[in-house]
Parts: structure tokens; sequence; C-alpha cells
């Protein structure tokens, strides 16, 4: 057997410089090339998570992994079934994908993108890996995603919100289930309005980089519309581990609320501080001091403890809600793992199930052919309602959680409680909306 | 004006942090010449020392209370902590409460005997060989540290509270003639300035006027003489280590309200704790309080929006823009000393 | 031989033997065996084990010879790869000129960053190195996203002007780097029995610049510039006594230093068009400096080894998941198996960090002079058993 990598048009180039007198060894250019990349030979295919399993995104990553083990498990017929049972569609019947066993590999990212590409690459090159999900950043997804891209596999993205991942950076290839900063934004602003009333000065701390700068211009965009006000928006610096000299001005600012556009460690720690400077017990302009998280993760939550009760956010999925699908995944990774599943968990569970179900669909694993299958693809029973996975951008519409912080927990899982359902129709947007401009899909590469 | 007391604060707030973890590093390059790596991550066992000291305390069993549900829909099962048992349920709660300042008793042992098991099994086969060698070793003991507190505890940041009566913020622009809200300042940062002075107090103090501490600097200065004196020196230094784990640890306790820790807190630290030693002068315990607290405000003032604005990014970079200025203009940093860690 | 004394010769052959074969070298267990997992002949790790290896070569002239300890050498690296990406989205994706403009970029930032720098010494050199490119990765993630892109790297995308060449290739993908049409990202497996072996164009082409890189570096050791740098390591107080002034022998192995560490960022960005702002810093930085003082500094072929060291922990320890455990202790009795993948679970997978620290420590405590010296201890044990005790040829440098 022997497979390669060379395209078609690599081939007419090479061949072409060939003939001009560069010498080109024959092994490269006799191949018997196939359809596309790694495609599966005997009873397996090895899907490839790519997750992070060293530095601050360890225990996310860790989640993810769960929920991947545990979506293979129910696609091979093991296990309870989980989603399988509520999912809309029926292709998936419990013996694989397309009769192939499915089988993984798993890898570390490190939240780097360099380390996420080279692991994503040992997946495609080393263990013949037909498709990449996972990881918890969005500079990892949008690297990743650009290297599937290039190497004709399938990307299907983990967590990841910032509006670039299928805005300026969208390729055909990826496909993203988990929401983003602008519909966190037009989910949050009109309950934030209802809460904390329209004549609101916000104060923005945002982390200074990709993600912090698309939320913020969300977050900023939907609460202004809403009549809000905003007094200053200060970029706070990755690495940043005490926010006290960003957070003690904002009381002096004239502000009444804070926006703390930052995630993961940069979250527990900002808003953590936040609270310690006792921001939530001022009344300013004569109105209470209010926080605003806009992505709010249940896992991160944690870390923040106490400060989080009260807290308003918005949130992909959260495994209180009652739906069939939800509670399905609910049940069977409780069962496995004894306690209930994060929403990068349900997204990667539910990213995989996706892909699954369109190579049945498609009836094949060609990465084209996959494409074709989820572009303007609507389904139902993974957890979020009724979803469409628009073909114009490869992103996921479906209802966006706003969330609570809890004040009287029964658990330490118990720490959020859902304010609101925002409905698909409210955080709609058009293919070409400015936030997103920029960049295309391409046309889907098969590789080989 | 007000804001700019307010940055004053801060910097003597995050300076406090900066002095206290090179006070420590400084006492080990000090006295026995090495480059510890493995010294932030000495900061983050301190911070977990207050973790654990918490989960002890609230160690639990679990009572099933029939009328709630958990998330599978099983009845909810209760943790009643044991010292609630023991003590009742309002001095169990209150010694849970204050798991942090109880920590500091419980870190001091600890944080000793692992300095002095590390001095003892490690470093001390150390001194003899290159500064490179000695980086490479304490580098991989930070990594195995921090990969054992990650294995026990997870990689999330794990929320450690101050104690109820240290919530909340002090108004201190009441207290100066400004407007209410124009300086407030949380009590538990101040306290944490508090203890990081007597902290270096309690250091210096022990040094200048103990005899054990006259030697100790008699050492520093030359090691040989006063080993031929006839002074077991290396027991001495072996104590130092044990003392300056101690301080770093310490450090950590009091630094977990603050910023809930997690396993990687000691490396954010590691590169910032040498640029402040390196910029206090080697070996100048002075430098180092000094360049710590120094560091810490003009870290303050940069990221105040006022001068964000005419510089952008300046807070990002102001802590390597001032160590290198003064490395350019003063060689051997605020205080050092000549013929220190120059070859 | 090419300039070389015998002994070199004969340890440049043996590098060279090894780069050639090394997609042999590297799978040495057959593909569906459990063992695969240990296989690193695949294109991506060859490529990063030369790549790194680059780098790492680079890295020794300046600390190796001259003793200082530079500790923002990631900061060349990065430059080198945002350079090479600039040069792919602008002007073509060929190679050639991309390498040329890292290492020429990379250079210009060493004068500057070694002019200052190189005022001071010891520590005080490191910490300031440091701070260079600790501000250059600070920055780059943030204010200099225009030309950075920040947290996502910069990549090459569809709407790229190129100049010499077209934004997107007639079906709609990206072109792809390339040198003179032979694509970088190309491979070809060859199977033989129930083995495979990839054999990478960009693998080969990293491997061709790593052997001209390492060339290069033998004949600065045995230089006459590096026998002044060697002096500038044992006493520079008596160089400056006998007249000579250290200072433009120390700045040029640094930017030499700085070069061949730009060299290695555009190589990566050949290999895989994307530069991450991750790649200046200070832990990347510190994985050079680990290299080579676990290779064994100051000795030619040690900063390579330790290079690959590293790498190799980081790309297959990285990858074993209680699964392949399991799958490696299948034939252990039940009870037995999950004691077994118990005891193993800490060590791989997301546990790859506690290997390598232990492995630093062990080396160092174990092993002073780095893995060079393992090696000389088994030639040396080797050569007892003939009765002869010579030096091995794997330590010409100190």
């Amino acid at each position: 057997m022997s497979k390669s990598t060379l395209s078609r048009r690599g081939l007419l180039k090479t061949g072409a410089l060939g003939t001009a007198g560069l010498a080109v060894p024959t092994i490269f250019t006799a191949s018997s090339a196939r359809a596309f990349t790694n495609a599966p030979s005997g009873g397996s295919v090895t899907l490839g998570f790519n997750v992070p399993q060293t530095g601050p995104y360890a225990d996310e990553g860790a989640d993810e992994l769960r929920a991947y083990e545990l979506a293979v498990e129910h696609l091979n017929g093991g296990g309870d079934g989980g989603m399988l049972n509520t999912f809309s569609s029926k292709a998936l019947n419990g013996v694989g994908i397309n009769g192939h066993k499915v089988a993984y590999v798993t890898g570390d990212t490190q939240t780097k993108s360099d380390a996420a590409r080279a692991s994503a690459k040992s997946m495609i090159e080393k263990d013949g890996a037909i498709m990449i999900t996972g990881g918890s950043s969005s500079g990892v997804a949008v690297a990743v995603q650009g290297l599937c891209q290039e190497a004709g596999v399938i990307f299907m993205a983990g967590l990841t919100h910032s509006n670039d991942t299928t805005g300026k950076d969208k390729k055909a290839n990826g496909f993203r289930h988990f929401f983003n900063a602008y519909m966190s934004g037009a989910a949050l602003a009109p309950v934030l309005a209802k809460q904390y009333g329209t004549d609101r000065k916000a104060y923005h701390l945002t982390a200074d980089y990709t993600w912090g700068w698309t939320q913020e211009e969300s977050i900023m965009a939907a609460t202004e519309a809403l009549g809000w006000e905003t007094i200053e928006a200060v970029k706070t610096p990755l690495a940043q581990t005490d926010f006290s000299s960003y957070i003690a001005p904002v009381l002096n600012s004239g502000a009444d609320v804070l926006i703390l556009n930052h995630y993961g460690g940069n979250m527990v720690n900002s808003l953590t501080n936040a609270v310690q400077f006792g921001l939530r017990e001022k009344v300013v302009n004569g109105k209470q001091f209010e926080i605003v998280v806009p992505l709010f993760s249940r896992l991160m939550a944690r870390g923040a403890g106490e400060s989080v009760k009260g807290i308003l956010g918005s949130t992909n999925w959260h495994w209180s809600l009652q739906d069939e699908g939800s509670k399905a995944f609910v049940q069977s990774f409780g069962t496995k793992y004894g306690f209930p599943p994060s929403q990068a968990a349900h997204t990667c569970y539910v990213q995989t199930l996706l892909y699954a179900d369109a190579v049945q669909r498609a009836g094949s694993f060609d990465p084209c052919a996959v494409v074709e299958a989820l572009e303007g693809y609507e389904f139902d029973g993974l957890g979020n309602g009724p979803t469409l996975y628009r073909a114009e951008d490869h992103q996921c519409f479906k209802d966006v959680l706003v969330v609570r912080g809890k004040e009287n927990p029964t658990s330490e899982f118990d720490l959020l409680e859902v304010v609101e359902i925002t409905p698909r129709a409210q955080v709609e947007y058009a293919p070409d909306h400015p936030m997103f401009s920029g960049g295309a899909l391409g046309s889907c590469n098969p590789g080989a | 004006m007000d804001a700019i007391i307010l940055q004053i604060l801060n910097g003597l707030d995050k300076g406090s942090a900066y002095a206290l973890i090179a006070l420590g590093l400084t006492l080990i390059f000090g006295t026995l010449g090495v480059v510890n790596f493995a010294h932030g991550a000495l900061f983050m066992v301190g911070a977990f020392c207050a973790v654990t000291l918490s989960r002890l305390l609230s160690l639990s069993h679990q009572v099933v209370d029939e009328t709630r549900t958990d998330f599978l829909g099983k009845p909810l099962k209760v943790d009643v902590p044991y010292v609630m048992d023991i003590f009742g349920e309002t001095t169990g709660a209150a010694i849970i409460d204050w798991a942090v300042p109880l920590a500091i008793l419980f870190s001091i042992p600890v944080m000793i005997a692992l300095g002095v098991i590390m001095e003892r099994g490690l470093i001390k086969h150390f001194y003899k060989r290159p500064h490179a060698d000695q980086i490479l070793v304490t580098f991989g003991l930070a990594i195995v540290l921090q990969e054992i507190i990650k294995q026990v505890y997870g990689a999330n940041p794990i929320p450690t509270p101050a104690p109820d009566v240290f919530k909340g913020s002090l108004d201190f622009g009441v207290l100066m003639g400004f407007d209410p809200n124009a300086i407030i300042y949380p009590y538990w940062r101040l306290v944490y300035f508090g203890f990081a002075a007597i902290i270096i107090g309690a250091v210096f103090a022990f040094l200048q006027f103990t005899t054990f501490g006259m030697v100790v600097r008699a050492g520093m200065a030359d090691r040989e003489t006063v080993g031929l004196l006839g002074i077991n020196i290396d027991k001495r230094f072996t104590i130092m280590f044990g003392l300056a784990a101690a301080v770093a640890g310490l450090a950590g306790v009091m630094y977990a309200p603050i910023n809930s820790p997690n396993y990687h807190m000691g490396m954010d630290f590691l590169v910032l704790s040498f640029v402040v030693v390196v910029v206090g002068g080697m070996g100048s315990l002075p430098g180092a309080v000094l360049a710590g607290f120094l560091l810490g405000i003009l870290e303050s003032f940069a990221s105040m929006n006022e001068i964000k604005a005419i510089l952008p990014g300046i807070d990002q970079i102001i802590i390597y823009l001032v160590a290198i200025i003064i490395l350019l203009t003063r060689p051997r940093g605020l205080l050092g000393r000549k013929g220190v860690m120059e070859d | 031989m090419f300039g070389l004394g015998k002994r070199d010769f004969t340890l440049f052959l043996l590098v060279a033997v090894l780069a050639i074969f090394a997609p042999f070298i590297l799978n040495p267990f057959p593909t569906d065996s459990a063992m695969a997992q240990f296989n690193a002949g695949y294109p991506d790790l060859m490529q990063r084990f030369v790549i790194f290896g680059i780098l790492a070569i680079g890295f020794n002239i300046l600390f190796g010879l001259t003793g200082y300890l530079s500790f923002g050498h990631a900061a060349f690296l990065g430059v080198g790869s945002y350079s090479a990406v600039w040069m792919f989205k602008l002007l073509s994706m060929n190679v050639i000129p991309a390498i040329l403009l890292s290492m020429i970029v990379s250079g210009l930032f060493a004068v500057v960053i070694g002019y200052v720098s190189l005022r001071r010494s010891g520590i005080y050199f490191s910490i300031l190195t440091l701070a260079f490119a600790q501000m250059s990765y600070n920055l780059a993630y943030s204010v200099l996203t225009p030309i950075t892109n920040g947290e996502t790297g910069l990549q090459i995308t569809l709407d790229d002007p190129r100049l010499l060449g077209v934004s997107a290739t007639a079906d709609g993908g990206i072109p792809v780097t390339n040198l003179f049409g032979l694509e970088m990202r190309a491979y070809e497996t060859v199977t033989m029995g129930p083995w495979e072996f990839q054999f990478s164009v960009g693998y080969y082409v990293a491997a061709i610049i790593m052997l001209a890189s390492f060339y290069l570096s033998i004949r600065i050791f045995r230089s006459p510039f590096g026998m002044m740098l060697r002096a500038i390591k044992s006493n520079q107080n008596r160089l400056y006594y006998t007249g000579l002034n250290a200072k433009p022998y120390t700045l040029a192995a640094f930017v030499i230093s700085g070069m061949y560490a730009g060299l290695a960022g555009g190589l990566l960005a050949c290999m895989d068009p994307l530069a991450g702002a991750e790649r200046m810093q200070w832990t990347a930085s510190g994985e050079v400096v680990l290299m080579t003082i676990l290779g064994g500094a100051g000795t030619l072929i040690g900063p390579v080894l330790g290079a690959g060291f590293i790498k190799y922990f980081e790309n297959i320890f990285s990858k074993i998941n209680d699964q392949v455990v399991h799958s490696w202790v299948s034939f252990l009795p039940d009870g037995i198996e999950d004691f077994v993948v118990g005891i193993i679970h800490p060590f791989v997978g997301k546990g790859w960090h506690l290997t390598l620290g232990l492995m630093f420590m062990a080396i160092v405590i174990f092993l002073p002079g780095g893995l060079v010296e393992g090696g000389q201890r088994i030639a040396r044990r080797l050569r007892k058993r003939d009765g002869t005790k010579t030096e091995t040829s794997t330590t010409p440098a100190e």
C-alpha cells in the first residue's frame, strides 16, 4: 500500500517544473492517490481529540475528553446511547460510523496555537485521523481550523467563542457548534436592560487579545443599542494575575456597571478582585453597582467561589436544562463519571455526534461530502432546541442561555441558574454582518 | 490625586508579594549561591497549604436529605463537616471561616520541612556545580512540585476566601477628606501589606540582631573564612534554606484569598521574582525589598487609563522596561555588590 | 575533509547518516503493534527535531562558547517566523525568500538586543535578554496584533496580495509553501512488510539546512574566532589585559546565534505557515536553554540531542492516554491490569510534564555533562573492554 499527500495541482506544478529541468525523483510522482486524506481502511476509523491537558485550561480539557470518550462509547453501541436516542436524525445505529468502529487518539494543545497544530498534525500524519475536534480557546480553534483546511480533514471546533472563528477566519472544512460573542451580546443585553434598567453607565475590562476584543465589541454594541452608555473600555494584559490596579479606578469613573470581558483564569481573578473591592455593595448614580461576566463557564466559576453569586452572564448550555436531549446527556455522563457535564463537554459531545451523523447520511468519510451534509442542516434533540448549521459560515444557530450565579447552591456543581432561554431568532445575524466580515469559507479541501 | 493614592496602595500591595518572594530568593542566593528556579513553586505550595488546611477542616461525612434531589434526581447528599460535629455548628463554622489565618501556623512547619529536605536531599549536591546545572535541576523540581499539586487538586483555581470579617473594603477617602467611594481598599489587601511588613522586618531583625544571623551574614560575605574559623556554616545554611522556603510559603498562604490558587501560579511569579531580585542587585536583601515595592508601584501606575492613553500597551511591558533601564544605568542593580554573578 | 579534522568529519558524517535515515531510525516499531505509539518518524515531528536542532546549535555557539546565557532566544525564533509568514503573504510561497528574510530580520533584532544586553554580563545579561523577549511577546500578543495577528497567530489567508503568485489556487484553496514547486508538506509513504516509513519533502529540506548549520557550527568551533570566544568564557579580564576588546566577538557570536534562531523560526513557518506569539514567551526561551544543558552545553552534538529529547516527550508522551496504556497491558489479569495502568497513568498523557521534570532532574543529577556524557560513559565502558582509554569522538569541544 502506498498513500501520498501530493495534491493534483501540486503534481501538475511539480510535473511542469520537472520538465523545466528540475529533476523530480520518481517516488514523488508515482502515487496511487486516493480521493481524500486518511480514508479509513480496515474496520475502524480514527478521530483526533485535541484538548488542553496541561496549562490553565487542563480541567476543561479533561471534561471535554470525558465527553468524547462517552460519545465514542455511544457511537459504538455501548452505554445507554445518550443523546443518540433523542437526536432528530436516526441515521446512526450504534455500530460505529458507516460500519467502521470508532477509535480515537488524544493530544495536548497546551492552549498554544503552535503546540495545538503540532498535536493535530501528528494525529493526521501519524495516526491517520479523519477528523480533528476539541480545544478551549479561540486562538487554538482558528489555528487548528486553518491546519485542517490545508490538510484536508474536517475540524469540529470545541469551546471557541470569538466571532472570528466563523467570521473572518472561517474555513470550509471547519464547523462550530458553540455560540459566539455576538450571540452573547444579543442574548444578554435585553436581560440586562430588564434587570438593571436602560439608563446605565458601563465600564469594560477586556482581555487584551482577539477574543476579548470581539467580545467587548459585541457587548458594547448590544448594550448601547438599548440605551447604555460606555464610560471606558480598558484592556488588561493576558498574563495579568492581580487586577487590583484596573479595578480600583472603576468606582470613581461614574460607571455603575462593570463588564468583565475575561475568560478562564483571567475571569476568576478579575471577578474575585472586583468583589474584594466591595463593588457590589456600592451604590453609584443612585443605583446598585452591578458586575456582568458575558461568557460564563461553570467550571471556571467554581474558581471564583462565592464571588459569582448573583452575577449575570451567558452560556452555551447548562446541565439543569430540562429538555429530553439535555436530560439524556446528563444522565449518561453523570452515571459514568459521577458529576454533571460542563458546557465544553456538551459542545464536544454534540460535535462528535453531528460529525458521525453527517458521515452516515452522506455515506462517505470524504470531507467534501461531510461538508455538504452539514451545511444548512436542521436538527433537534441535542440540547439547545431546534438548531441550524448555517451553510454560509458553518456556525450553529440555536437558543442561548442567560444565567446567574446561584445564591444557595446545593452542591459544588450547582453554581448557575438559568434566567432566560433566549430564542434563536433573537441571536441570529446576517452572514455579512460587519463583526463577521472579511475572510471567506473557500472551497472544501479533501486533501490528497 | 485620589487615583494616584489608589495606585500607590495597589503598588504597595503588589510590591508586598514581589518583595516577599524576592526576599526568599535572595536569601538562598546570597547564602548558598544557588539560583533557585523552584522558588516560585514554593510560593505556590504555600498557597496550597491554605487550600489543604481549609479542605482538612471541611472534611465531612454525608447526610442524605430526602427533601432535595441532586442532578440525577436521586436524594441529595449534604456534607456535614466533622469540625461542626466536634465543636458545634457555630464554632465549627468559625474555624472553617478562619482557615487561611490558621494556615499560617500550619504552613510554617510544612514549609521549613520541605525546604530542609530540598536542601539536604538535592540542592546540597549542587553548590559546586555551574549555575546552568542549578537552573536545570531546580526547574525540573519546580515542574515536579506543580505537577504533583495538579494531580491532587486539578488545574482549576480553588477559591480560598478570607475570614468574613475581612471581606469588603475600607473607605480611605472619607478618612482623608475625599468623597465617599473615591479611595476604597479591601481589608484583606491591607492585612497582606501589614503582614508582609512584619515578615520583612522579622527577617531583617533576625539577621541583624541574633548571633545566628551574624554568622550567616558573615558567611554571605566570605564563606571560606567563616568555615576556617571552625563554624559549621553548612548547618546554618540549611536552616536558612528552610527559612527562605517558609517566607515564600507564608507569602503564598496569605495570597490565597487575593487570587484563587492554581497549580501554575508559581511559574507566573517566577520570572517576575527574578527580575525583581536582579533589579534590586543580586545578593542584596534591602535591594530585593526595595525593587519589589518599586516595580509594584510602577506597574500600578502604568495601568492607569491616563497613562495608557499616551502609551498604549505600556502596562504590558513596564516591568521589563524598568529592568532594562535600571540595569543599563546601574550595572549591578539598585543595591548590588561588585563581583556577584558576573561570570 | 571539507576543512574538518578527522574526528569532526566522523561526527559530521554520523549526523548526516542519522539525518538521512531518520525516517527508518525513528520508526522502529511495526505500524500496527502496540509499541507504534513510540514511533516518531512522521513528518511533523521529524521536522521539529531538526529545526529545534538548528535552534539549539545556534544557541550553543553563544552559550557553549562564550558562556553568556541568553534567556530571550525565543524572541528571534518568533521574529523569524513572523518575517517568513509575511514573506509568504506578500511575495511568494517559495521558501527561499522567506528563509532569507527571517535570517536578516532576526539578525537585525540580534544586533540591537545584543548591543544593549552585552553591556552587562552574568545574570544581568540573562535578565536583559529575558526582558527584551518578554516585551516582544507581550506586545506581539496585544498592541502589535495588526502585524502579528495576536492570539491566533499570523496565518496565510485567501486574500493575501501575493506579488509573485496567486492569492488562491484555481480550486479555491490556499497555496502551499514550496521550493520551486516542490511542496513542503508532500510526503510519500513506503510500506515494507508491517512497517511504514514516511519520506517528507519538508523534512529533507530542513535536514539539509540543519546539516549545513551543523557544518558551519563545527567550523566556528574550530576557528580562531571560536578560540577567541572560548577565551572570553574562561577569563574575560585577562583578555582585556592583553589588549583585546572582547565585545565585538561576543556581539558577533550573539548575532550569529540569533540568526540561527531566526532561521529555525523561518523554517518552522515554511513547514507550517503559522507564527504564534507563544514562540516568543519565556518558556520557549527556557526550553532552548534546557535543550542545550540537557544535551551537553559546549559540545557539538549535545544540543541537537537535547532538542530531540524534549520534543519527543512533548509530542509522544502527551499522546499516551489510558486507553493506550490498557492496550499495552491487556495480557495481564483484570485487577493487576488496572493497578499497572493506575501506576503509569500519572506519568503519561496529561502528566507528561511530570515525566519531563523528573527526567530533567535525573539527567542533571546523574549525568552532569548532559546526554553527551551518558554516551561517553557507555562508550568508555565499551572501550574499557578493549583495554584502551581514549576520548570519544563526541566531545571535541572542551
